[in-house]
């Protein structure tokens, strides 16, 4: 039987949201003073919902394991945010956002959410600007917009390609006020080790010091996490060094369950792999796919010579190039969805016509934009883009093209949430990447951003009233009841344990044994045998970490190896989990290709029958495996079609 | 490549520092200044030593959590990148290279290479936004901001908060930092609301946090990552100097009232 109640309100879908926001529960200004939320994470959605919370007068804490919470992975966001302002006079509207979110996650999302996400879109943008955020303008002075991946209108804003610093640093500004005011309360350089309940009701957290190593006890009416995406678990991806699962996956460990862990985003344009001391990949934003053309020779002999560097990729002429995303789909062309266009990156390459050194890249060519709008136009757009390529790879892409290959970049999947954000642990609330509602199983360019700050700014706000509104007389929690010394036992136990293992293999080594067998078995493609391998790998693994890993320093003292082996440890457990969700969903959809699934086009082929549901996982126990259950997907609005971007 | 490396150690704020010398070998001319650390606390860990603690995170030079003095130089040789974009590349083989934590009394020293930069976000707080809560604002195409207005506020709005214009002060100043916010809000109709008091608050917040004056050298503008220009300190100590004027008109206004 399953547990998973959506509670997605009554009407039609363009009602619901005002229907709810009329209806829902509300707590008065001196009441909100009594209530305490912790917010965990301070990207975009944890700073605006900090930020949002406190104006309104609940009393807030906020934790990041960074030194300050303006520099959260948000940060790095390049692109920009969609909003279906329609001021470019092209068609947009809400219902468009919509449709478009909805058929670009292949059909995995829940309507009601998508739908409210492309209502409150616009609202995002009113409140950036008030805000300072120095967006893009046109010489009128009025909002510039652009176009991206999935979509035949231009409804991304953006600021240069520093859209996510900019966003960020809004809403870092706003959390700073609420600071000052007294309202929010930051505990920086924390990692949130713990979940704590009190009678099934999240009330708390357990953070570990950095700095000092001290186990501290928090606790709070509610507990709302968005501490982001999962994609380090591939060990090389575009998310940040300290990017991790680890408040998620332990509220996982506590009754919230995971949803559509398997759903990875595979974004097309990063810079390749230069070698194996490699740690980190790094994006080039998909708004240059806008200008950039993608292209591999057509001719073996020609791959030849560019590897041993006989010619230059502008030796080729234009007949002897196969600009294969053109060819293959002609209604979008470069401006296919991310997962369409890794893959055709991957076939290419695979194929054996892929470029540089390793020939695992292909070419992103601007030298016809460059023709057509000129240099100052082109740098203008994408000069800082041009110049951290240049910085990273030490060749210039005005004069030779790019080379980029797809690499890890988002997790769709994340947290099970209902209509409320709001997890299977009453209390609990999952924000932002690190809840699995929005994108389904891809998402488009310039929407992460869109649904942070939709989650933290304009939905949490309201639906964290709706559960608060029933405890304004639980008292002010005392972080020293029994379940809180509990959790912070095992916590110490949990680390004391890794620390005295005594082996002899770095954190690192590990790490990167996961990512490798991550990306092998469950990266851009998948089979069943693959997936059935990958796991016997991953407990092999996960049982030489237990007894192997080799932690130096101490525990009560800035030990960043300690750190890591901890995230280390949950993503271990996590790639599980990844693995057996990849393999119980036969259908190929979205950034879930299973190469047994697929049209004799090799495009995805869905399985709407079977599959039109979410996949959540509960967690059942250290050596049990885990539990599906099924949030069946009810489509009203949007007739389920195969995806077709020709 | 092969390089030696001296490299500041301290166990924490209290403890003494020193430099200690390592080597290291077989690192990739492609590799990032930080992948050679990796690779050094990697040969640290193995032969039973203790890594060396560096502040890192997002490695693609936009995050700001970054520091290090490099050869005596904020962020290293290179113009306008921060460490973590910088690459072996720019070493040569057998170079000795220096690495310390940056030296400032606003950023006390939590271990080795990491100091602690909260102070810059106790100026923020003190004034780096513009009072508007959650709803409630007008539709963002309501007031039209010229280009050239917008572009300058994004060029000061770059700054990524590492740290480096305090660094590389022989006072420690924060006046780029701090000009860098106050002109990208100023610039704004938005923002010019407050631009008064903002500018205000923020110089007084810095002056209480113990950074020094500015010391005209520029070299805040030479080593800042971003290229955030001096113009800002330029413009703050206007809006500064305007706003005091007219906070001691108001006092005499009010008086006479």
């Amino acid at each position: 039987m399953t547990r998973l109640n959506a509670r997605i309100p009554e009407g039609p879908v363009a009602n619901k949201w005002t229907s709810y926001k009329s209806a829902c529960k509300l707590v008065n200004p001196n009441n909100k003073r009594k209530l305490d939320i912790i917010v965990v994470g301070t990207g975009l959605a944890g700073a605006s919902a900090a930020a949002s919370l406190g104006e309104l007068g609940y009393k807030v804490k906020v934790f990041c394991y960074q030194d300050s919470p303006r520099r959260a992975h948000s940060i790095a966001a390049q692109g920009g945010i969609n909003a279906a302002k329609n001021y470019p006079n092209d068609g947009d509207s809400a219902f468009r956002l919509f449709y478009d979110t909805i058929k670009g996650g292949d059909y995995r999302a829940r309507e009601a959410n998508v739908y409210r996400l492309a209502q409150v879109s616009n609202q995002i943008i009113d409140l950036c600007v008030a805000q300072g955020v120095p967006f893009a303008r046109e010489y009128g002075g009025l909002l510039a917009n652009r176009s991206f991946g999935g979509a035949q209108v231009s409804r991304t804003f953006y600021a240069r390609g520093q859209t996510g610093q900019q966003l960020l640093l809004g809403a870092y500004s706003a959390l700073s006020r609420q600071i000052a005011l007294g309202n929010v309360t930051l505990f920086n350089r924390r990692d949130v080790l713990d979940t704590v309940l009190v009678d099934g009701k999240a009330r708390g957290i357990i953070a570990r010091n950095l700095v000092t190593g001290e186990i501290e006890r928090h606790a709070a009416h509610a507990v709302v996490l968005a501490s982001g995406g999962y994609g380090n678990v591939f060990f090389l991806s575009t998310n940040a060094m300290g990017s991790n699962v680890t408040p998620a996956w332990s509220a996982y460990k506590k009754g919230a369950m995971f949803a559509n862990p398997s759903f990875t985003q595979i974004h097309p344009t990063c810079i390749p792999v230069h070698g194996d001391a490699q740690s980190k990949l790094t994006l080039m934003s998909e708004s240059l796919r806008n200008d950039g053309r993608i292209w591999v020779p057509r001719k073996m002999a020609d791959v030849e010579k560019l590897r041993t560097q006989s010619i230059k990729p502008s030796d080729i002429p234009e007949e002897d190039r196969d600009y294969y995303l053109e060819r293959r789909y002609p209604a979008f062309g470069n401006l296919v969805p991310r997962d369409v266009a890794s893959r055709a990156a991957k076939e290419r390459c695979d194929a054996g016509f892929g470029v540089g050194r390793t020939g695992v890249a292909v070419f992103l060519d601007f030298a016809d934009a460059i023709k057509r709008k000129g240099h100052d136009t082109i740098d203008a757009l994408y000069g800082n883009l041009f110049q951290m390529y240049e910085q990273i790879v030490a060749e210039n892409p005005y004069e030779t093209p790019m080379m980029i290959y797809p690499a890890v970049h988002y997790t769709m999947g994340g947290l099970w949430v209902d209509y409320d954000l709001m997890t299977t642990v009453p209390g609990l609330f999952a924000l932002g990447e690190c809840n699995f509602s929005d994108h389904g199983a891809n998402r488009l360019g310039a929407s992460a951003l869109m649904q942070g700050l939709a989650d933290g700014y304009f939905i949490l706000p309201y639906t964290i009233g709706n559960y608060l509104a029933a405890e304004i007389h639980t008292p002010r929690f005392n972080p020293d009841a029994s379940e809180f010394t509990l959790a912070a036992q095992s916590v110490t136990d949990r680390l004391k344990q890794m620390k005295s293992c005594g082996g002899k293999e770095s954190v690192d080594t590990f790490h990167r044994r996961l990512g490798k067998i991550m990306w092998e078995y469950c990266g851009m493609a998948r089979n069943d045998a693959g997936l059935t391998e990958a796991l016997y790998q991953i407990t092999e693994l996960r049982h030489e970490y237990a007894r192997g890993v080799n932690i130096p320093g101490g525990l009560d003292e800035y030990n960043p190896e300690l750190e890591k082996a901890c995230r280390v440890a949950d993503f271990i457990e996590l790639g599980e989990l990844m693995v057996r969700d990849a393999q119980q969903r036969k259908e190929s959809c979205g950034g879930h290709f299973r190469e047994e699934y697929q049209t004799s086009e090799g495009e995805a082929l869905r399985n709407d029958e079977r599959f039109a549901f979410v996949g959540a996982w509960e967690y059942k126990g250290r050596e049990i495996a885990a539990s599906l259950h099924r949030e069946e997907l009810q489509f009203n609005e949007i007739k389920l079609s195969q995806r077709s971007y020709k | 490549m092969n390089f030696k490396l001296k490299i500041w150690r301290q166990k924490k704020a209290a403890a003494k520092g020193e430099m200690v010398t390592y080597a290291v070998s077989e690192i990739s001319s492609d590799s990032s200044f930080f992948e050679m650390l990796d690779a050094l606390n990697q040969q640290l860990i193995t032969t039973g030593g203790e890594p060396v603690a560096f502040d890192h995170d997002c490695r693609e030079g936009i995050c700001g959590t970054c520091s290090l003095y490099i050869n005596g130089r904020p962020h290293g040789p290179l113009k306008g990148v921060t460490t973590c974009q910088l690459h072996m590349r720019s070493f040569k083989d057998g170079d000795t290279i220096h690495i310390e934590p940056w030296r400032a009394k606003a950023f006390p020293i939590i271990r080795d290479l990491i100091v602690d930069r909260s102070s810059l976000d106790k100026i923020i707080q003190a004034g780096g936004y513009v009072s508007v809560n959650t709803g409630g604002v007008p539709d963002a195409n309501t007031i039209p901001v010229p280009k050239e207005k917008s572009e300058a506020a994004m060029d000061a709005a770059a700054c990524i908060g590492c740290g480096a214009c305090v660094a590389a002060c022989s006072n420690a100043a924060a006046m780029l930092f701090i000009g860098a916010k106050v002109s990208h809000l100023a610039l704004l109709p938005q923002g010019k609301v407050e631009a008064a008091k903002r500018v205000q608050k923020m110089v007084a917040c810095m002056d209480e946090l113990g950074f020094g004056n500015c010391s005209n050298t520029y070299a805040c503008e030479a080593e800042c990552p971003k290229g955030i220009s001096v113009t800002n300190i330029a413009r703050m100590n206007r809006q500064f100097i305007g706003a005091k004027l007219f906070s001691e008109r108001e006092k005499i206004v009010r008086v006479s009232l």
